[in-house]
């Protein structure tokens, strides 16, 4: 069996990934992208710790993969509306460079 | 001290009447904003105080069928405030009592009130310096009823407060009520103002006394059980700074007792808070003889009376009480003496005959300061209604140089003013002599610093009573005519609304006297000694009063002759100076100019509280308390300040982390989660 540590690396690395990624690209699908990969990070995690306590055979616990199902629901939606606000911003700018949508600020 | 009270439900509408009226007169005058006939206007208030009377009446009925030792009306309403359980619980009670004290005054209020509002009627109606002030006027009237009422009737000294803060209310709005001259204006906020500082001591010893009895363990406030646990706080102590003198240490009652004082000189107008009684003349006459005479200015007295037990046991208080109403008395009495404004001279005279009232009371004659009181109401009302209607038929001119020889112009109002003045003169069957009586008596017996002095000076003032009274009543109706041509050939006695209750108050001015038929005298008639000052008896149950030795009948006598001797004089030497020898007025006060100025100047009182308190207290309220701590402080620093700094900051620092890069607020939240965590993981 592979140990949880190394399970919760992966997943505290692909995270970082999300994060860098969201941080520094330009590209607004790329961000989208990275913010999946973070959601699936956190997944991992939720699997992880569900496999470290999963119970008794008689009453297992199955948190950690109904929040999974979970994260997997909402993440489409998110991703269907990121992907709606993409579209407007590239019809309007001719572009998906996320510092092309600063005005609402000072 | 009275114990178990007979419910009695009718005795909120005593004061609730007069409340309805002036609502009823507000929600017309504010909201409905439609001129009402004045007929209405008059049935509503008078209407409004008759039926407090007649209450009161019935009330009073009831009253005296209780046996002498239970005679108490109470009507609780409801708990007003209401806090702490146990032994440390304390509510203050809606709650009104009658007692005889309460039933002296709530006849007097309601009576002497019903009359002067019939006669505001007339003497509002011609007045046409203000129109529209005719119902304002009565709503004023009403509201003060109200509150005069509630302040005689309330059964605690917190209730009690609040009406004695709402005459001084309609006090100042009614003095004002001719607003639009400015001078009318500043004598009711010079009244309310000087009530103000005699308020603050009232708080001040309301307090004190409450907190001592609740370290006695009975947190209270009704005046019932502040007598029932008074024993308990008798003796106790006070410290108080140092620099006071007989100190440091002090009776509790003395300190209570001067304090509960100081308010009452306020709205009673005595030495040193009775600049505001003069100016208040500005008001409208039939104010004057309300609010000014028969009932507001009485209430310190009924204060005093109202805690005669904690009085009787403080005899410094009661000395310093004394003798400021004995120099108020004689002050008044003085100044009196050279006003030449007719309504002035009846001020001072009102402020002299209170220090009358208090002198009573500081020699522990309660009794006989209530009868003062109420026969007082009588004759200061009459006064003054008989001086508005001279002010009416001299289209209101008030200089009484301008007077003269009215008698035949006017008859009617001549007797009534007439009986008014041989009355608080002290002419013998009139009601005045046997209450100034009662208080020389008992000045004559005082223990006070002075002794005999004392008396004697009580017994002068008694004879500059009827010295100023006749002059004015000379210089008004008698001699030759000084009033204008045009004017002479118009007077006119005023119409039957304003005659009758100069009537009725000329009948109660002459026999209300025997209510207080003097015991020393029932030997002599017809009376039984013990029926005999049914008046003092009647109140005797609810009045501490000192226990003292009666004088010997034959000093009673001597006294009586004795004060009867200074009113002949008083009134023989107004008669000699201003019938017989009418340049001899004039001529003595030029070969004692000095004096006279200084007289007239009122010995500059008002001006040297003007320099000493007024200019240091408006310098400082305007250029500290106003610029400096609420102008500068509060709104600039504080305020505007604070929202200065915060726009600054904003427009020249904050605004840059508004960048409306995504990236940078994923960033900056980035930062704060970590943080978070952390934080959470230290």
């Amino acid at each position: 069996m592979i140990p949880l540590d190394h399970v919760i690396g992966l997943s505290a690395v692909l995270f970082g990934f999300g994060v860098i990624g969201v941080l520094v690209r330009r590209n607004l699908i790329v961000m989208l992208m990275s913010v999946e990969l973070m959601l699936n990070a956190a997944n991992l995690a939720f699997v992880a710790f569900n496999r470290l306590w999963p119970g008794t055979d008689a009453s297992p616990i199955l948190d950690g993969q109904v929040f999974v199902l979970l994260v997997i629901t909402i993440a489409a939606a998110e991703v269907a509306v990121g992907l709606g606000i993409l579209l407007a911003l590239f019809r309007n700018r001719d572009s998906v460079d996320p510092e092309e949508a600063s005005l609402l600020k000072w | 001290m009275v114990t178990g009270g007979t419910e009695f439900d009718l005795l909120r509408w005593i004061p609730l009447a007069p409340l309805l009226a002036a609502a009823l007169h507000g929600v017309l005058l504010v909201v409905v904003r439609r001129t009402v006939s004045q007929w209405v206007t008059v049935a509503i208030s008078c209407g409004a105080v008759t039926v407090s009377f007649v209450i009161s009446c019935a009330a009073f009925a009831r009253l005296v069928q209780l046996p002498d030792e239970s005679r108490l009306l109470v009507d609780h309403i409801y708990t007003w405030i209401g806090a702490g359980v146990g032994s440390q619980a304390f509510s203050t009670e809606l709650a009104f009592q009658f007692d005889p004290l309460s039933a002296v005054m709530t006849l007097v209020v309601s009576g002497v009130g019903a009359l002067i509002h019939f006669y505001s009627w007339g003497y509002m109606e011609v007045d046409e310096r203000e129109d529209k002030g005719f119902q304002r006027f009565f709503c004023y009237m009403n509201l003060f009823s109200f509150a005069m009422l509630l302040l005689v009737l309330a059964d605690n000294l917190v209730l009690m407060f609040v009406g004695w803060e709402g005459v001084g209310l309609c006090s100042y709005l009614l003095i004002g009520f001719w607003y639009s001259d400015r001078d009318n204006a500043y004598a009711g906020s010079k009244a309310f103002i000087v009530n103000r500082i005699g308020d603050l001591a009232f708080i001040v010893g309301l307090l004190l006394l409450f907190w001592m009895l609740a370290d006695a363990g009975h947190p209270t406030v009704g005046f019932q059980d502040i007598e029932r646990y008074f024993a308990q706080i008798a003796d106790v102590t006070l410290d108080l700074p140092g620099w006071l003198p007989g100190g440091p240490s002090y009776r509790a009652v003395n300190v209570v007792g001067l304090c509960l004082f100081i308010g009452a000189c306020g709205k009673s107008a005595q030495i040193p808070l009775y600049v505001w009684l003069p100016d208040a003349m500005a008001g409208p006459t039939p104010v004057s003889a309300l609010i000014h005479a028969a009932t507001m200015v009485t209430a310190g007295v009924y204060l005093v009376c109202r805690m005669s037990f904690l009085y009787a046991v403080a005899p410094e208080a009661s000395e310093v009480i004394a003798w400021t109403g004995a120099l108020t008395a004689t002050l008044g009495a003085v100044l009196a003496l050279v006003q030449t404004d007719i309504k002035k001279v009846l001020a001072y005279s009102t402020m002299s005959q209170l220090g009358f009232m208090f002198v009573a009371v500081g020699c522990g004659a309660y009794a006989a300061a209530m009868f003062h009181l109420a026969t007082h109401a009588f004759m200061k009302a009459l006064l003054f209604l008989a001086a508005g209607s001279v002010i009416l038929a001299m289209q209101h001119e008030q200089n009484i140089d301008a007077m003269g020889g009215l008698r035949r112009r006017i008859p009617r109002t001549r007797w009534t003013f007439l009986i008014g003045a041989l009355a608080l003169s002290g002419a013998l069957p009139f009601a005045g002599f046997f209450s100034k009586d009662e208080i020389l008596v008992a000045a004559y017996g005082a223990e006070v610093a002075g002794g005999r002095w004392f008396y004697w000076l009580m017994l002068a003032t008694a004879g500059l009573t009827a010295l100023y009274l006749f002059r004015l009543y000379f210089q008004v109706f008698s001699g030759k005519s000084r009033v204008k041509r045009e004017l002479r050939d118009r007077m006119e006695d005023p119409p039957g609304s304003m005659v009758v209750p100069l009537y009725a108050l000329s009948v109660l001015a002459i026999f209300a006297g025997l209510a207080g038929f003097p015991q020393a005298w029932g030997d002599l008639s017809w009376v039984d000694i013990e029926e005999s000052n049914s008046f003092a008896n009647f109140l005797a149950p609810v009045l501490a009063g000192t226990v003292r030795e009666p004088l010997a009948h034959e000093i009673e006598y001597r006294l009586t002759l004795r004060a009867v001797l200074a009113a002949i004089t008083g009134t023989g030497l107004a008669w000699w100076l201003y019938l017989q020898r009418p340049t001899w007025p004039g001529k003595i006060s030029s070969s004692f100019r000095r004096l006279h100025r200084v007289l007239v100047a009122k010995f500059w009182i008002d001006e040297i509280y003007g320099v000493l308190l007024v200019r240091p207290l408006v310098a400082i309220s305007d250029r500290l308390l106003y610029r400096g701590i609420d102008a500068w402080l509060i709104d600039g620093l504080l305020v505007n300040g604070v929202a200065r700094g915060v726009r600054a900051l904003a427009a020249n620092g904050l605004r840059y982390v508004q960048s409306g890069l995504i990236q940078a607020y994923m960033f900056l939240m980035l930062v704060g989660a970590v943080a978070i965590v952390a934080l959470l993981m230290r």
